[in-house]
């Protein structure tokens, strides 16, 4: 700790501060273009410049660590003159464009203008312009308004781990590009657009769209994958205008994916807002009354059975609950929400959560990833594993497709018996193991959902036990789940615990299954279902709709209010930022008014009593995550005689792009898939 | 048209040499030599191709080798003439008549900056200072000084090239190095 | 006036050639060995009390720079020279090097061990590529003989020295920014702290000299330290090489006492102001980036740093570039925003936008399309840049303009105004 004066009063602050953040604390504003507390210290704007006694310069703040007995003064003469200056030099080449830019309103440069700048201009030469520079779909660049605070770059050197943004050039030519104009190839590019301070790099999609004093704020939960990521939805009228990241230090700091914040767009597209029914090949619009009515006949029309439940990958954990009750008032026993696949035995949450936490990776000192690209299937999780990377150099090891995760890792091998090299003390990652006292383990959904999951899981299990991933202050097992609905509807026992989707296609195919009510499930195969009767509720008209025999459009996930569990197991409250359209209803509505059709009598109302229900009968669910949660063993003994016959792991994830009904049917994504493809096959890095 | 650029035999000498001077994980440290080791055998200038076999060579991001081509003055991206004519016109050199050796460029080589004589040999551009201040004013032509130029000594030198009878370098009014000239007079 | 015995570059036009053979006939690679087997701290005594100030233009004790080294054993300390020669008007390391190399490596070995370096990079500037064949050969040379490599000297010291050129960037001449283009970066300036005696070239502790600093270190411990303190002045001592150029008869390289009155400089070794010591105008006594001194000044004022910076001027790298009456001031000062906006490395705002603005300002008031009022205008932006830059560019911008101001503003405004009137 060491004790400083700023502006007069006695402080004390921790001694690896910067004045900067000292004088943060102390509750000075200091104004800064530059400096990012996420990112490394360029000091390069020199707007953070003040006065330290003793120094005959001023010193930028946001660089200089603070010294024992130091005294700052961040309002004197020289101060303000300081400021005034680098405010004049910022804005004798930036155009007059606020009335056109899409930052104004809640732009840096506008504020500290106001703020700090003298409030009059001298400069009467040419300003300089700047060719506009291509980055990709996402990222609209005006580069003359760019003041080269530079944060772009480091944020794409650092966190997103792609060094494709440059300052090419010296002195006034300087520009930021990338490389010949080439799009930049992250999932996380698009947060750039946040950290700019200035109107240089604007959301392309979001173009001229809305001002920011015009659109209603909504601080809820994304699911385009089950990190379950803190946004704010903006919306004008009912539109979606745009979603940003919202503050959250334990999921995903300030950044959100570029899927989570642009497949919004598909909200808008081809929405099912009126039921259907099919008569003689046709889907026909038509009243809630009559396709609930159909909805019934349908269900009474076949035994129990012959029905199968489907809960897709939206689905929140009210609607999944609810889902349950209807499949156990049935006495259907047919549900399934593991759209990849898996058939493991269930018998503790602990066994399909990612139970070190996000934050527990930036405890951990050593990574073992089996089968999973974390970068596609959770970019904030792989962000995080770089950013303890970057600061602990831990061992890093895969076992699987050698998938770019921008940092470096020790490729084990695509080879499934690696486990068991692992797990018979064999293979030199062991030693690693050894040393490691927090070790985590990655499982991919690409292990689970094959068919010898069991051996694989047990060879794991096996590794688990033998070195120290488990003990009562570590749970290094973390199961990394795809979707958002996944941990929910699991809780709510929307699953068989020996039977998997394999085997409702067999049954499907082998006829014994007459009827499948598809809750949103867009990411199976559909060919199976060729003579399956299909209900389905959901909110796209994507591969679900478009084969079934009744659609129940339901509401998407802006559109409601609704609890979603992110594969950490945390529990988190999503809020309604708009609405339905049309005839669209909330989904546990649907399931309620089935219900009382049937005379169930579950007797809820409102959306909180079924959260009173819930929490009563699952209270555990509520609690605080943490990574010192117990891990139940799921199998008893390690297989004898484990033999992998096709012993590569495959990948989960064919377009990251395109992943679920949403972002399939939005043109953002599609133009992004589209524009990645040509990078990968074409030419460049 | 545009081949694809790599280092020959020679330049791959060079490039071993130079990537010996540093630490083995700091291979960065000699992009700076193999740049100017590729627009050598590149003729005087660096195609794409040649930045991308660069950066290649030494596993660095595109960008970052670009980054560095443009910031530096002495890489060049566009061709330039055979016999590459740097002009120093910076206040040592303005003082003492850079301006009469920029009127012999622009006679006999071309009016406008960087653009080739039309014989194809030359091109010209005012540079900075050059560090040859008490022989000015002077220019570099390729990688050499001709100093102590006037109008008619840089007519002479230019022609000299053209000839085939190269002017010796350094100063051209007999100076050794930086002496004073009233030395060679006694 | 100084002694012939007292010179240090006896071969700094090149009558003979670098080669060592040449060197050692002129005393260099002398007890070499003799003063390794003193010790680092001796070394360092040595050159402390010689009060040697570094000759790159900043003038930082020597001996001093080099106590702030690390003398731990197990870290990698490093040795970089500066050879990155730019400042409008100097050209004293090109001689050095190509015609005096081996004193440069002998001190290389010297302050590399008194530094407790094993490694050392020259860098130098890729415009002098003839002079960095020459200074390659001669330390294959020295290699050869063994005075640098394994056993440098048969010392026990393993000393390595390697050239490392530039590509044409100013900039690189400042040692932070010189350490990231060693680095294999764009020279961009670091921020001070860290200095790079703590953190420095690869992370590590290094520190940046001059060459011409550590070229006179051999002769200094030869001659011994007091010896060098015995020439100059106070603080401001030894031998220092001139660069004379300009509107004088005669300009050259002149290596001289330190603290020469300026006009016995130029009178006795440039041949005298063009046209006599009254059709003189004005002085830069240091290098573009110190301001300028009128003929008043001139007239009495001594060459050393002191004494420069009590006429708020400075000694920089003792590059004298004379300006007689002929001498369109403004177009003079205007090329040198000129070059500062060239060499700008676009990094921190005030230098990037201001260096430009600068320039643009200057040349309106050299082509007389200012008036008065700009000039006022254009000394607060000098005053905006000077001192809130990551480095010195920012300062070396503004004080030229300044130092014009300062001394010719009268004159400037007569000018203007005669203009505005006739139009």
């Amino acid at each position: 700790m060491a004790k400083i004066k700023v502006d007069g009063t006695e402080i004390e602050v921790r001694d690896d501060m910067t004045i900067l953040q000292a004088c943060e604390e102390a509750g000075r504003e200091i104004p800064r273009f530059c400096y990012h507390d996420r990112l490394s210290i360029a000091g390069n704007c020199r707007m953070c410049l003040v006065d330290v006694e003793g120094s005959p310069k001023p010193v930028a703040s946001c660089a200089m660590p603070v010294n024992e007995g130091m005294s700052i003064h961040t309002n004197t003469q020289k101060v303000k003159k300081a400021r005034e200056g680098v405010m004049e030099f910022l804005l004798i080449n930036h155009p007059l464009d606020c009335p056109v830019c899409d930052q104004g309103g809640e732009c840096d440069l506008q504020d500290q203008t106001v703020a700090y700048g003298s409030g009059k201009s001298r400069f009467d030469l040419n300003k300089r312009s700047v060719e506009e520079k291509y980055m990709g779909p996402l990222i609209k660049t005006y580069m003359t308004r760019c003041i080269h605070c530079t944060r772009c770059i480091r944020f794409s050197e650092e966190v997103a781990g792609v060094e494709e943004i440059g300052a090419v050039n010296r002195g006034e030519n300087m520009e930021i590009t990338t490389y010949l104009e080439k799009s930049i190839d992250s999932e996380m590019s698009a947060n750039v657009i946040d950290l700019c301070p200035v109107g240089a790099l604007t959301s392309k999609p979001y173009q001229f769209e809305a001002r920011p004093w015009e659109l209603k704020k909504t601080e809820t939960i994304d699911v385009m994958d089950a990190v379950g990521s803190n946004i704010r939805v903006d919306t004008y009228g009912w539109k979606v205008k745009r979603i940003l990241p919202r503050l959250n230090e334990d999921i995903n700091e300030e950044w959100i994916s570029d899927k989570s914040r642009y497949a919004c767009d598909g909200l808008l597209n081809q929405r099912l807002d009126t039921p259907y029914v099919r008569h003689d090949g046709n889907l026909n619009a038509t009243d809630w009354n009559d396709a609930l009515n159909e909805c019934l006949s349908f269900m009474k029309n076949h035994k129990p059975d012959e029905i199968a439940f489907l809960v897709g990958d939206f689905i929140d954990l009210e609607t999944s609950y609810l889902i349950k009750q209807l499949s156990e008032s049935l006495n259907i026993k047919k549900i399934e929400c593991r759209q990849e696949g898996v058939r493991l035995p269930y018998s503790d949450r602990s066994q399909y959560l990612f139970n070190s936490t996000i934050n527990g990776i930036e405890e951990s000192d050593c990574i073992l990833i089996i089968g999973s690209n974390v970068r596609e299937e959770a970019p904030i999780i792989n962000t995080r594993i770089r950013k303890h990377l970057l600061n602990k150099n831990i061992p890093i090891g895969l076992i699987g497709e050698k998938f770019d995760l921008t940092f470096d890792y020790e490729h084990l091998g695509n080879d499934l018996n690696i486990l068991k090299s692992i797990s018979d003390g064999e293979n030199n990652f062991c030693k690693i193991l050894d040393k490691a006292k927090k070790p985590m383990i990655i499982i991919g959904q690409s292990v689970l959902s094959r068919d010898d999951s069991l051996n694989a899981y047990s060879l794991i299990e096996d590794i688990v036990h033998q070195y120290s991933f488990l003990d009562s202050s570590w749970n290094g097992v973390n199961t990394l789940q795809l979707s958002a609905s996944r941990i929910g509807a699991l809780d709510m026992g929307c699953y068989q615990s020996s039977r998997s989707l394999k085997d409702i296609y067999a049954d499907a195919e082998n006829g014994s299954l007459k009827l499948l009510f598809s809750f949103g499930a867009d990411e199976i195969d559909y060919s199976k279902f060729q003579n399956t009767k299909i209900i389905y509720m959901g909110s796209h008209g994507d591969r679900g709709a478009s084969n079934s025999d009744l659609i129940l459009p339901s509401a998407a996930y802006t559109e409601k209010d609704a609890i979603y569990i992110n594969t950490e197991g945390r529990l988190q409250y999503a809020y309604q930022a708009s609405f339905p359209p049309s005839e669209a209803k909330t989904d546990w509505k649907i399931i309620n008014q089935i219900s009382e059709m049937l005379n169930l009598n579950w007797g809820f109302v409102t959306l909180d009593d079924v959260r009173k229900k819930i929490k009563n009968q699952y209270p555990d669910l509520f609690n605080q995550v943490s990574a010192d949660r117990p891990y139940k063993r799921l199998l008893a003994n390690k297989a004898s005689k484990i033999s992998f016959d096709n012993k590569e792991i495959g990948s989960m994830i064919k377009d990251f792009y395109l992943t679920d009904s949403i972002s399939r049917l939005s043109k953002t994504m599609a133009e992004c898939s589209q524009i990645r493809k040509e990078l990968r096959n074409g030419k460049a890095i | 048209m545009t081949e694809t650029f790599s280092f020959n035999a020679e330049s791959l000498d060079k490039v071993k040499f130079e990537l010996s001077k540093y630490p083995e994980d700091r291979k960065q440290s000699s992009v700076m030599s193999l740049l100017d080791i590729a627009q050598r055998q590149n003729g005087g200038w660096l195609s794409k191709s040649a930045i991308e076999h660069v950066a290649s060579h030494l596993e660095m991001p595109y960008i970052k080798v670009y980054e560095i081509v443009t910031f530096y003055s002495m890489y060049y991206t566009t061709p330039v003439g055979k016999y590459f004519v740097q002009v120093c016109t910076t206040t040592p050199c303005w003082l003492k008549g850079s301006d009469e050796v920029v009127k012999a460029c622009k006679e006999i080589i071309s009016e406008k900056q960087n653009e080739l004589s039309n014989d194809g040999l030359f091109s010209w551009m005012e540079v900075e200072c050059l560090g040859a201040c008490v022989n000015a004013p002077l220019v570099q032509i390729n990688d050499d000084f001709y100093e102590d130029l006037n109008y008619e000594n840089t007519k002479n030198v230019l022609q000299s090239f053209i000839d085939g009878n190269l002017s010796p370098i350094g100063s051209q009014i007999g100076r050794k190095g930086s002496r004073a000239e009233e030395y060679v007079k006694s | 006036m100084l002694k012939a015995k007292d010179k240090i570059f006896t071969n700094l036009y090149g009558d003979q050639t670098y080669s060592l053979r040449e060197a050692q006939s002129r005393g260099d690679w002398d007890q070499t060995i003799d003063f390794i087997k003193k010790g680092s701290d001796w070394i360092i005594d040595e050159v402390k009390k010689s009060e040697l100030r570094g000759r790159g233009g900043a003038g930082f004790p020597t001996g001093l720079k080099w106590s702030f080294m690390p003398k731990d054993a197990n870290k990698n300390n490093y040795l970089v020279v500066n050879a990155d020669e730019s400042e409008p008007g100097t050209c004293k390391d090109r001689d050095m090097i190509r015609n005096e190399p081996h004193k440069l490596l002998e001190g290389c070995l010297l302050a590399g061990f008194a530094m407790n370096a094993h490694d050392c990079y020259i860098y130098i500037r890729g415009e002098y590529f003839n002079e960095s064949v020459v200074l390659q050969k001669a330390i294959d040379e020295a290699y050869e003989a063994g005075l640098i490599g394994k056993n440098a000297c048969n010392s026990g010291w393993n000393f390595n020295i390697y050239l490392h050129r530039g590509a044409g960037a100013y900039i690189c001449g400042e040692e932070t920014a010189l350490l990231e283009s060693l680095e294999g970066k764009k020279g961009q300036p670091r921020l001070k702290p860290p200095f790079p005696a703590n953190k420095g070239l690869y992370g590590s502790p290094t520190t940046v000299n001059n060459v011409e600093t550590i070229a006179v270190v051999p002769t200094i411990l030869r001659r011994g330290g007091s010896w060098f303190s015995s020439l100059g002045k106070t603080k401001n001592t030894g031998t220092k090489v001139f660069c004379i150029s300009g509107h004088v008869n005669t300009p050259c390289n002149i290596e001289e006492e330190m603290g020469i009155p300026l006009k016995e400089l130029i009178e006795k070794h440039a041949g005298g102001v063009r046209g006599g010591w009254n059709n003189l105008k004005a002085i830069i006594p240091g290098g573009s980036s110190v301001p300028m001194i009128p003929k008043s000044v001139c007239d009495n004022v001594s060459m050393d740093f002191d004494s420069l910076s009590s006429v708020k001027s400075g000694l920089g790298t003792a590059a004298v570039i004379v300006m007689d009456q002929s001498t369109d001031l403004v177009k003079a000062i205007a090329r040198i925003s000129r070059f500062y906006k060239h060499e700008s490395c676009g990094q921190c705002t005030p230098c990037r936008e201001g260096t430009g603005w600068m320039w643009r300002m200057m040349e309106k008031i050299a082509a007389g399309e200012a008036s008065p009022g700009e000039i006022d205008r254009l000394l607060d932006v000098t005053k905006q840049v000077e001192g809130h830059t990551i480095c010195a560019l920012g300062d070396a911008a503004a004080w030229p303009i300044q130092g014009l101001f300062r001394h010719f503003r009268d004159e400037i405004e007569e000018q203007l105004i005669k203009k505005i009137r006739a139009a």
